[in-house]
């Protein structure tokens, strides 16, 4: 039998069906597709697959168990690596990490790694999974986790499997940081990111929403007065960059982090029946070429805009957004305005948008990051009509945590400065990993980064009892 | 959930609540506020703590019912729970002795001024307080007011009590009079504190504004609340909600509270539709 150079199609909803609505877009292998798909991993003695997984998922174990049709051997295997196998199998650019190793990319396409994940954990949760607590010692040490996020969230699960006693604390009503309030319902479905925090917490993780650390509580008041050994800080990048142009403040404005918070996790789609309005525009134009710009284009649309444009300011080719988002965004009828800048928002008489005036671009020398620098064109303004525009030009950390904390050093970007191996900031017993001290990255390498945090504390913690 | 120990009705359609919320009364200092979230399908809503007890663990808010969430608010008795409650946030006031501070609030916004005017007081200052409302029948915290204030005047759009008029010309009449002020408090409508604030901009007198402009999440994560001041575009929910009244863009924040005029008035209207003034049911299935 000669094997396929073509991964087994996912299905999908009709982009003309899917734009109208919040439904998943991608809707999954069924076993046959599985079964197929995990017939085409080699098995590598030596797989580099693993490599490109942050978290070293053992990947060809998993897929096997597929292939043998044993499909609770398949999900326990991912689960010792991976807390967040649902979410990771949608979300995880696979393309540039798992896959992009995969032997099979030499000659065609890669295994589907992301996808029998996703077949994996999808099959678990509908089996109705059982989740065996913990049981912590009486003496089992505490750790606190600020933020949960993908990086807390993993840094919980894998410390609480180790016997810590573990409470997240979250400024939000719900966790699941990103999951919840920025990927859009149509790519990564809430009930799934709930269902996946509803196993933490069946194994033993507290999680405790509506507290702000750096208000209700300090991370010096954690250790000194609510007896937590050891903390971890996985608080993100959650503070939106705006452009400075002027009109900005216009009604009809919004930063991505505002528009996507408002439709995923105040479900403003579903106005008046939930509480949270939000405006939908006639025309809308979102600034930026990354995969929050390519979430709030798609939720724009299906808000009910009648045309929506991606405003960015190089080429496709230098866009930062994945493959398949670009994919999906322009298959729904998303308006592609590239080598385009904004230079200013113009508004009526009431305040409300009523346009952009943009400039358009042309690639000049490389800079310092390699990639081709946009040069303005002279002359060139025009205008778009639209009546509102989204800012999605990126995210930094938010200082709450930083400045209140005595001690945790940051970079000049206001970052955490940790080690890139352990998390171990400049203060003792407080460590740090994803978003907040990368900047704004992926969900996996910041569940990596929570990974390598959760070994490290529990070094820690084990020293400083034996000395 | 987030229990209502006791309610109170201050006016008509302005309400007390006192919340049991230890966390958040063991830390609050006058001048922040607290978001809550009434049930499952509810937003996000920012609400000044008016007051708090650390020994009992409580905080005190006061609202006014301006739309659905707040009259579903309304609604809510002594023995009912919110399913959020979050605080306190922002940044606290700026209480050190001074001198003479003028604590200015209008209609709801005495309220917050409340623990400010007391907070001043605490710290040795003297304290003369400016209350006003349309009519008297809405005027709230005189008696509180009076306890914490060396010097109480109240005013009333319609002279029902005390001066009629506006809070800003009993101000004005004290500048007038030479009264020595090292700082001028104002919390209430927009446009009070913008009219406070062009009263004393020309005698260079220190005036701060607690701003309300429309939040979501109420940590600096979303930039919905964004107000320009001075120069800089500033997050009221983590860089104020105070600011130096000389230098804050009330014309732009007046435009954006009104962002989503039309979307409130459907909400009402959804509610009206579902049993009238009330009964209102659609924000609780």
């Amino acid at each position: 039998m000669s094997l396929s150079l073509k991964k087994q199609k996912m299905p999908e909803q009709d982009p003309k069906v899917r734009a109208k609505n919040f439904a998943e877009v991608a809707l999954g292998y069924s076993a046959g597709d599985a079964a197929l798909e995990a017939a085409r991993c080699l098995q590598c003695k030596n797989p580099l697959c693993r490599q490109g997984c942050p978290v070293e998922v053992n990947i060809p174990e998993f897929i096997k168990h597929i292939k043998d049709g044993d499909m609770d051997a398949a999900i326990g295997s991912i689960k010792n690596f991976n807390s967040l196998p649902a979410v990771c199998g949608r979300v995880c650019p696979q393309e540039e990490q798992c896959e992009k190793h995969c032997i099979l990319a030499k000659k065609g396409e890669p295994v589907g790694i992301g996808r029998l994940e996703r077949y994996a954990a999808d099959y678990a949760r509908n089996k109705g999974e059982t989740v065996k607590p913990v049981a912590y010692k009486a003496d089992a040490q505490k750790v606190a986790i600020v933020g949960a996020g993908p990086a807390g969230l993993t840094a919980a699960g894998d410390l609480a499997k180790m016997g810590y006693q573990v409470t997240v604390f979250e400024a939000l009503h719900l966790p699941g940081g990103v999951l919840m309030y920025g990927i859009p319902e149509f790519r990564l479905p809430k009930e799934i990111v709930q269902a996946e925090i509803d196993n933490l917490r069946k194994l033993g993780v507290e999680i405790a929403v509506n507290a702000v650390i750096g208000q209700t509580f300090t991370v010096d008041e954690l250790m000194e007065e609510e007896g937590f050994n050891a903390v971890f800080i996985g608080t993100g990048a959650g503070l939106p960059h705006f452009m400075g142009l002027p009109g900005e403040n216009l009604n009809g404005v919004y930063a991505a982090n505002e528009f996507l918070t408002r439709c995923n996790l105040m479900k403003a789609y579903r106005f008046p029946e939930c509480a949270t309005p939000i405006k939908v525009g006639r025309k809308v134009a979102v600034v930026g070429g990354g995969n929050v710009a390519m979430d709030a284009a798609r939720t724009a649309l299906r808000l009910g805009a009648e045309k929506v444009y991606i405003v960015y300011r190089r080429s496709e080719e230098e866009m930062p957004a994945r493959k398949e988002e670009l994919h999906h965004a322009k298959e729904e009828g998303i308006e592609f305005r590239l080598l385009t800048n904004p230079v200013a928002v113009l508004g009526n008489d009431e305040g409300w948008v009523k346009g952009l005036r943009c400039v358009r671009m042309e690639l000049g020398e490389a800079d310092a990051s390699g990639r081709r620098r946009p040069v303005e064109v002279p002359d060139s303004e025009f205008e778009l009509d639209v009546d509102v525009v989204v800012i999605a030009i990126g995210q930094g950390p938010n200082p709450l945590v930083q400045s209140t904390t005595k001690g945790l050093e940051t970079n000049r970007k206001g970052n955490i400065i940790a080690d890139a191996e352990t998390g171990a900031t400049s203060k003792p017993g407080v460590f740090a990993g994803g978003d907040i001290v990368t900047g704004a990255a992926t969900v996996i390498l910041a569940m990596g980064a929570g990974k390598k945090a959760a070994v490290a504390i529990d070094r820690y913690l084990k020293d400083k009892k034996n000395r | 959930m987030y229990k209502i120990l006791e309610k109170q009705e201050l006016a008509p359609s302005v309400k007390l609540f006192v919340m049991e919320a230890p966390l958040i009364a063991r830390k609050a200092k006058p001048g922040q506020f607290v978001i809550l979230r009434i049930d499952e399908n509810g937003e996000r809503i920012p609400l000044t703590i008016a007051d708090f007890n650390r020994e009992k663990g409580t905080i005190t808010l006061i609202f006014q019912e301006v739309g659905a969430s707040t009259r579903q608010l309304g609604r809510l008795n002594a023995g009912e729970s919110l399913l959020d409650l979050v605080g306190p946030l922002g940044k606290p006031t700026h209480i050190e002795k001074m001198g003479t501070v003028v604590c200015i609030g209008g209609g709801i916004g005495i309220a917050p001024v409340y623990p400010i005017a007391r907070g001043m007081k605490e710290a040795g200052n003297k304290v003369i307080s400016i209350i006003g409302a349309r009519s008297q029948d809405i005027l709230i915290y005189e008696d509180e007011m009076k306890a914490v204030s060396d010097e109480l005047h109240i005013t009333t759009d319609d002279g029902s009590k005390g001066h009629k008029g506006l809070v800003t010309h009993v101000l004005q009449q004290m500048i007038d009079a030479g009264t020595k002020i090292d700082l001028v408090m104002a919390i209430g409508p927009v446009i009070m504190m913008r009219s406070v604030a062009e009263v004393t901009r020309p005698y260079g007198i220190h005036t701060v504004v607690s701003l309300n402009p429309i939040m979501v999440d109420g940590t600096g994560m979303c930039g919905g609340c964004r107000v320009a001041v001075g120069d800089e575009n500033k997050f009221a929910c983590v860089d104020g909600p105070e600011f130096d009244a000389h230098l804050v863009d009330f014309n732009g924040l007046m435009a954006r509270q009104r962002m989503y005029k039309p979307n409130e008035h459907d909400a009402s209207q959804r509610c009206a539709r579902h049993g009238g003034e009330g009964e209102c049911q659609c924000h609780s299935h």
